[in-house]
């Protein structure tokens, strides 16, 4: 199915998010859509798979005008997107799930849909138990289960919204390959990204968007610099960041062991210096969560001794942490990294506060600048955090964390930002280092570990890997690793 | 005890839980949907005196009783049009109408006080009411007490094994996956929520016209607050919803018939005493306390009986939706 949007303009409230998008994407190939965070790759593609609707210009289907009062309307015209977030019902089952919206009348035919659930799980080499819920898949599989379901409802347009946030290097590669198939069949595939290595991996063409404009169209074998320029009108090269000269010893695990009733962390040995940045890999759930958690002081430990800087530091209270200057940022910003419905600048006076009874309202106001300046916050002092960007919520966040630090814990420092935001926070983290301070960060962007890192560990079921050095290691080989497997 | 008077009990108390049935299966229809219409104690109140009052005045035990659904329809459309369109909290429109109705209730009701009225005839099933225990327990009422069956037996299919069912249940579970999927939302949870009004207005008559006769001040206070409690720690799962509401008929009856046995007793006690223990039997049966329990059994038990014990709120529960 032939694809052509013509001037297309979408707004939200002050912010232009489409701006007369003009472009025709052709039957039978893999489209990529890039463009760095709010460049408009998202709001283009819910007006194409009828979530939203534009505000001007028109969409047409091998060249008949078409709007779609909601998402059904678009898959009758076959068209069917996947969220970054699977759009399914986590309490109901798969094969519930993959049936619902599907058929008409009050019988349910289980039989013929489980067997049209194994049949197309087959063909792409998805295992999805029927039985099992959504909610106790991981998210590679819910994004499997959406793919087959809209396939079963005979799409001919399948758009995937930054489909590769957290799933396993397996599980994308499998998704790779369906993709593949598909658009080999006739479908066409609109992968919409902000990874350049997996649009050039994968697709036939892209466009770039930014800014809510289409700044160029570019076949395949692409060239990352030109692409880079298009995204960002700018480009930099990565890697080549400074070394820094280890100090003493500042955290000294021994033996840890964490239980929780889904997962045991055990055997946990590490020494971690001054100024050295540890990478922590793995699926997600697969321990790395509580040793930071641990680590932080904010979960018990079963046994084994936690030293901070030569101190005991196993049972402490997590106040006791934090007066030894370690820091912990959560990957979930909003509900554990900061207070939703609180204002930037009484963030501030939270985090900086100094004991009186009454706040004093003009040095938040001038902290929270200084933040803004600092961080290069896109927001205002009185801006609500929760109106923020995902990109600014972090800086905000880094913003707010102590001067001279020991240890800095991080989950996903980087998770949803865009190449140039996550340089910029890398640059910051890393100038910590001279102040002696050492990093512990998750991540399951192998890129970012493996740039990053002095040493990495890997996470698998609940059990750590020996340390190995960044330097001496392939993203293929820690790709192995995270499976459970010896490279 | 003598066989035949715990037989007559249990039967009793089958007759005297119908209307928490109808109540407690109304709101799980509710709240499946996603919408909390917590009006429930003045909607029985109200639909309880219309019935009688209806049923009174047209001679038509059939007329009261629709009377009392469609009251309980009406103030179900209030809760349903405050929280779909106007998108105002659950909780406060509940509460405010529970007190209104209350109030309407004994303004509106007072000409009916204290007087002798209709009531639904009894009705044994013939043949089936002769097999010995079973018959006398579940088959010697009155048609609304068969009608509580049936309508168990259906809202259990309904929810769990037809393609509506899986369309309501994912409208409360999560209503932008459902609309992903082409169901119409916000029709869903009107739908639902009306109907499930409809059954506790169904609730009220029972309560007028079969159960506690007649018409009086206050005359069924508190028992939806019981029903309320009851679908939340039946898990909103219907046969745990009807089971509650038979649990805590069984401990109405046991004070009742203790009370004679300890005359020095004030008999507010035993009036309070069901409430007390149900409020110990559903913290036993939904707390910790339960996973502890679970976790001392062989696995393959515990598996089994976890699944049976599960209980969740649908996760969209008093959340207004609304598309892009």
């Amino acid at each position: 199915m032939r694809i052509e949007f013509r001037n297309l303009d979408k707004c939200y409230g002050s912010v232009r998010a489409n701006d007369k998008i003009s472009l025709t994407l052709q039957s039978g190939t893999i489209q990529g859509l890039l463009g760095e965070n709010g460049a408009g790759k998202t709001t283009l593609m819910k007006i194409l798979s009828g979530y939203t609707r534009a505000d001007g210009g028109e969409v047409l289907l091998d060249g008949t005008a078409v709007t779609f009062a909601s998402p059904a309307q678009a898959i009758a015209h076959g068209i069917g997107m996947l969220h970054q977030d699977p759009m399914d019902v986590p309490a109901l089952s798969v094969l519930d799930n993959f049936m619902l919206g599907a058929g008409r009348g009050l019988a349910q035919q289980r039989k013929r849909s489980a067997a049209q659930l194994t049949e197309l799980s087959r063909q792409f080499g998805f295992a999805l138990d029927p039985d099992a819920t959504a909610g106790s898949l991981s998210v590679g599989e819910r994004q499997q289960l959406e793919l087959v379901r809209l396939l079963a409802l005979g799409v001919q347009v399948v758009v995937l919204d930054e489909p590769t946030t957290g799933i396993s290097e397996p599980q994308k590669l499998l998704l790779f390959a369906a993709l593949r198939k598909l658009a080999e069949q006739g479908l066409t595939v609109i992968f919409v990204s902000h990874k350049l290595a997996e649009v050039e991996a994968l697709c036939s063409r892209a466009v770039v968007l930014r800014t809510g404009r289409v700044v160029g169209e570019v076949q395949a074998p692409f060239s990352s610099d030109q692409l880079v320029m298009m995204m960002f009108g700018q480009c930099f090269s990565r890697g080549g960041r400074p070394a820094a000269p280890l100090g003493d010893e500042v955290l000294q695990l021994d033996d840890i062991a964490v239980h929780t009733h889904q997962l045991s962390v055990e055997h946990i040995s590490l020494g971690v210096r001054a100024g050295e940045v540890i990478g922590l890999a793995g699926l997600e759930g697969s321990g790395q969560r509580l040793l930071m958690q641990a680590c932080a002081g904010i979960r018990r430990v079963g046994s084994g001794r936690i030293t901070l800087a030569g101190q005991d530091m196993t049972h402490e209270p997590y106040h006791r942490y934090l007066q030894e200057r370690v820091a912990f940022v959560p990957a979930a910003r909003l509900e554990e990294g900061m207070i939703a419905g609180l204002q930037i600048r009484e963030h501030v006076a939270l985090a900086k506060g100094n004991g009186h009874l009454f706040v004093r309202w003009d040095e938040a106001e001038a902290g929270a600048r200084r933040l803004i300046d600092e961080f290069r916050v896109v927001g205002q002092p009185t801006t609500r955090v929760q109106e923020l960007s995902g990109g600014n919520q972090q800086r905000t966040l880094l913003g707010l964390l102590p001067e001279h630090l020991r240890l800095l814990l991080l989950e996903h420092p980087t998770r949803g930002l865009d190449v140039e935001s996550s340089r910029w926070i890398w640059q910051r983290l890393l100038a910590r280092r001279a102040d002696g301070t050492a990093i512990l960060f998750t991540s399951t962007d192998l890129d970012e570990l493996v740039d990053h890192s002095d040493r990495i560990v890997v996470f698998s079921g609940g059990a750590m890997s020996r340390p190995v050095s960044a330097a001496d290691v392939t993203c293929e080989q820690l790709g192995y690793l995270i499976g459970g497997r010896h490279a | 005890m003598a066989p035949t008077l715990l037989v007559q009990t249990i039967s009793s108390v089958v007759a005297a839980s119908t209307p928490l049935v109808f109540a407690g299966l109304g709101e799980t229809l509710t709240e499946k949907a996603g919408v909390t219409n917590l009006s429930l104690d003045g909607t029985i109140l109200l639909s309880a005196m219309t019935a009688f009052a209806v049923a009174y005045l047209s001679g038509s035990l059939l007329l009261g009783i629709l009377a009392a659904m469609l009251v309980g329809a009406l103030i179900a459309l209030l809760v349903a049009w405050g929280s779909i369109a106007l998108k105002q909290n659950q909780v406060a429109i509940g509460f405010v109408l529970t007190l209104l109705c209350a109030d309407l209730s004994s303004f509106l009701g007072r000409p009916f006080v204290r007087i002798p009225g209709p009531s639904v005839p009894h009705l044994p099933i013939p043949g089936l009411v002769a097999i010995p225990v079973v018959g006398p327990i579940l088959f010697n009422h009155n048609l609304l007490v068969y009608l509580s069956f049936a309508l168990a037996i259906g809202v259990w299919l309904w929810i769990g094994h037809t393609r509506q069912g899986l369309v309501l249940r994912s409208v409360g579970e999560r209503p932008e996956s459902a609309y992903a999927r082409g169901v119409n939302v916000h029709r869903t949870r009107y739908l639902y929520t009306l109907l499930g009004g409809a059954l506790v207005g169904l609730a009220g008559a029972t309560y007028s016209l079969s159960v506690k006769l007649g018409w009086s001040h206050r005359h069924t206070a508190g028992e939806g607050w019981i029903a309320l409690a009851i679908v939340i720690f039946g898990g909103w799962s219907p046969w745990r919803v009807v089971l509650g509401a038979y649990f805590f008929g069984a401990l109405k009856s046991l004070g009742s018939l203790m009370q004679p046995a300890f005359p020095d007793v004030p008999t507010q006690v035993f009036q309070a005493a069901p409430f007390a223990l149900m409020i110990v039997v559903l913290v036993l049966a939904s707390g910790d306390l339960k996973e502890r329990l679970l976790a001392l059994m062989h696995p393959r038990m515990r598996r089994l009986l976890s699944g049976m014990v599960r209980a969740g709120p649908p996760a969209a529960l008093g959340k207004p939706f609304e598309p892009d």
